[in-house]
């Protein structure tokens, strides 16, 4: 699936905050085989450029950078910060996050709509950090998104995905639009789960940044994503309520 | 090189200043030349002073526990005032999953109940179930304990500069030791400034005997009790080298944690509102370097009081042999 006409090395997209050192953060982000890098722009260090000497050591990791509009709550203010990374970092690609509840980090579904038409209006990819909501799928589409990043559950919170109904059900309605699980995945069986549903991606940050050792981590998740996109591949087997022997028992009665 | 060499050291933070002084112990004719108007002009004046060597594991490398093992008995042998009570850890009711994560990988802790909360600190009587506490800790007002060391520098024979945005010439020094954090940056190319940003309360109506750490998934805060009824609230970590005015965010984050560990902060006075920038590696490790005759001692990040004893004393070895 091609991600606004980019196809990514992997489908694994790591975060880049709340590491224990840069250096820690470059180990993680090389044993991932990350795909896709994302990095929040905060505002006090917009100005200025006074995150330059972080950013540089994003860059020199050289995977694509998608920046995001973390802790934005309102329109105006993801919009400008959107601005911002575009300068900062010379792409149109901005992951879109308005929160609505700042407890437990849920998206406010109605400025994201109206935040993504203005930003896909002025030319950028959105890359919408929403709900498994199917009507605001759809309003997000209209307004300009071309990948959809349904949460798994809150950020940060580690449940792994919460509504598997909601998320297959996304996955069926849009089968042409790239997916991608952004939130609340905490263990690699997670990811594995999500690839396995047939997304195309999983956005994981905390569940790497604040392991005990968040490099071994990395590596789990990427094998974690590889073997779930093989299974995928593979056609998986049905699950069925009666048991089915793999080899036949001759001579019992199995229907009784 | 043996004792009587004449050394100049740069900056005055609490890394120059722990330097001076182990260099002057050891026998040297120490200057410290700060090019601003006072002592800890930089991020030490900033910091919360905590000792922490056991709770600091939680998040940094093995090597920060292991080299700041002598650090507390350091800091009450050479400065006044210096607290030995150990530190606790405490989370809100709905985030005490934050407590098994630190204690997972920490040690030398109790783990205690309401019970024994409250006979730790009166104050906090009924208001947490659970927590941590690291009795061998102890903690520091970066303020006093400054200040006493440019005395004992200068007790023992050492020079104290201010003012010296030129610094002195090298010539006539054995040897140059620069603690001067981010103003090394073009010597040490790597070197980076990680912003902080403290609070400092007055609140009559809460009294703490130690550091309290309020865990929290994104926003971890400690609150440091100093004399006067002052309780210093830090800090954030944001990568930035803006060392501007406080933001609101933080500020809201800061006063928040103080908040909840005790609803008598609503109460209290703002005193100060503090910005600084941290120099930073990017392993976050302090290092000593030398080049030629100038050796380095940089990149404290938020170690500074815990570590300088050690990379002082790193720094007298490279010297005196």
């Amino acid at each position: 699936m091609l991600f606004y006409g980019t196809r990514l090395s992997s489908p694994l997209m790591l975060g880049t905050a709340q590491y224990p050192s840069p250096e820690i953060l470059s180990s993680a982000v090389r044993q991932a085989e990350a795909g896709v890098i994302t990095v929040s722009l905060r505002r006090e260090a917009a100005g200025e450029r006074a995150g330059q000497a972080f950013w540089a050591l994003i860059r020199e990791l050289g995977v694509p950078v998608l920046p995001n509009t973390a802790g934005c709550h309102t329109v105006r203010e993801a919009v400008t910060t959107a601005h911002m990374a575009r300068e900062v970092f010379e792409t149109d690609w901005i992951k879109l996050e308005v929160i609505g509840e700042s407890d437990t980090l849920q998206p406010d579904v109605f400025g994201l709509v109206e935040a993504a038409r203005i930003l896909s209006s002025e030319g950028f990819r959105v890359f919408p950090y929403t709900t498994e909501d199917l009507v605001v799928a759809e309003r997000l589409l209209a307004a300009g998104c071309e990948v959809l990043m349904p949460w798994g559950a809150p950020i940060g919170s580690g449940k792994g995905l919460n509504n598997l109904f909601g998320l297959r059900a996304l996955r069926a309605h849009f089968p042409d639009t790239p997916l991608v699980v952004d939130a609340g995945i905490g263990l690699p069986s997670h990811a594995a789960q999500a690839l396995e549903l047939g997304y195309d991606a999983v956005l994981i940050n905390t569940a790497v940044a604040k392991a005990g050792d968040p490099v071994a981590m990395a590596r789990a998740f990427r094998l974690a994503v590889e073997a779930g996109r093989l299974a995928y591949d593979a056609d998986p087997m049905e699950a069925r309520d009666m048991a089915a022997p793999s080899t036949p028992l001759l001579g019992r009665p199995v229907l009784g | 090189m043996s004792g009587g060499a004449a050394i100049l050291v740069r900056g005055a933070g609490v890394a120059g200043l722990v330097t001076a002084v182990t260099l002057a112990e050891r026998g040297a004719k120490v200057t410290l030349a700060e090019a601003g108007s006072r002592i800890g002009s930089g991020a030490s004046w900033m910091a919360g002073g905590m000792l922490a060597p056991w709770c600091e594991a939680a998040d940094a490398p093995r090597e920060v526990t292991e080299h700041s093992l002598g650090s507390l008995s350091w800091w009450r042998s050479h400065v006044p005032d210096v607290e030995s009570n150990g530190s606790l850890v405490l989370a809100p009711a709905r985030d005490t999953a934050e407590i098994t994560r630190f204690g997972r990988r920490t040690s030398h802790f109790e783990e205690i109940g309401a019970e024994e909360i409250a006979r730790l600190e009166p104050d906090l009587a009924g208001r947490f179930s659970r927590g941590l506490f690291f009795p061998e800790e102890g903690h520091l007002d970066p303020r006093k304990a400054l200040p006493a060391l440019a005395d004992r520098l200068v007790r023992l024979g050492g020079r104290l500069l201010l003012d010296q945005a030129d610094m002195p010439a090298s010539a006539g020094f054995d040897y140059i030791v620069d603690c001067t954090g981010l103003r090394a940056r073009e010597a040490l190319g790597t070197l980076r400034g990680v912003r902080g940003e403290m609070i400092l309360l007055r609140c009559r109506d809460v009294s703490l005997h130690r550091p309290v750490r309020m865990l929290h998934p994104r926003i971890p805060v400690y609150i440091v009790p100093r004399a006067d009824h002052l309780f210093m609230v830090g800090a954030t970590m944001v990568e930035s080298e803006n060392a501007g005015p406080m933001t609101l965010r933080s500020m809201s984050e800061l006063m928040n944690a103080a908040w909840v560990l005790h609803p008598g902060f609503a109460e209290a006075e703002i005193i100060e509102m503090g910005t600084g920038l941290r120099p930073s590696y990017p392993d976050n490790m302090p290092l000593v370097t030398q080049e030629g005759r100038t050796v380095f001692v940089n990149g404290m990040f938020r170690h500074g009081y815990l570590l300088s004893p050690w990379l002082a004393a790193r720094a007298a070895d490279l010297i005196f042999g």
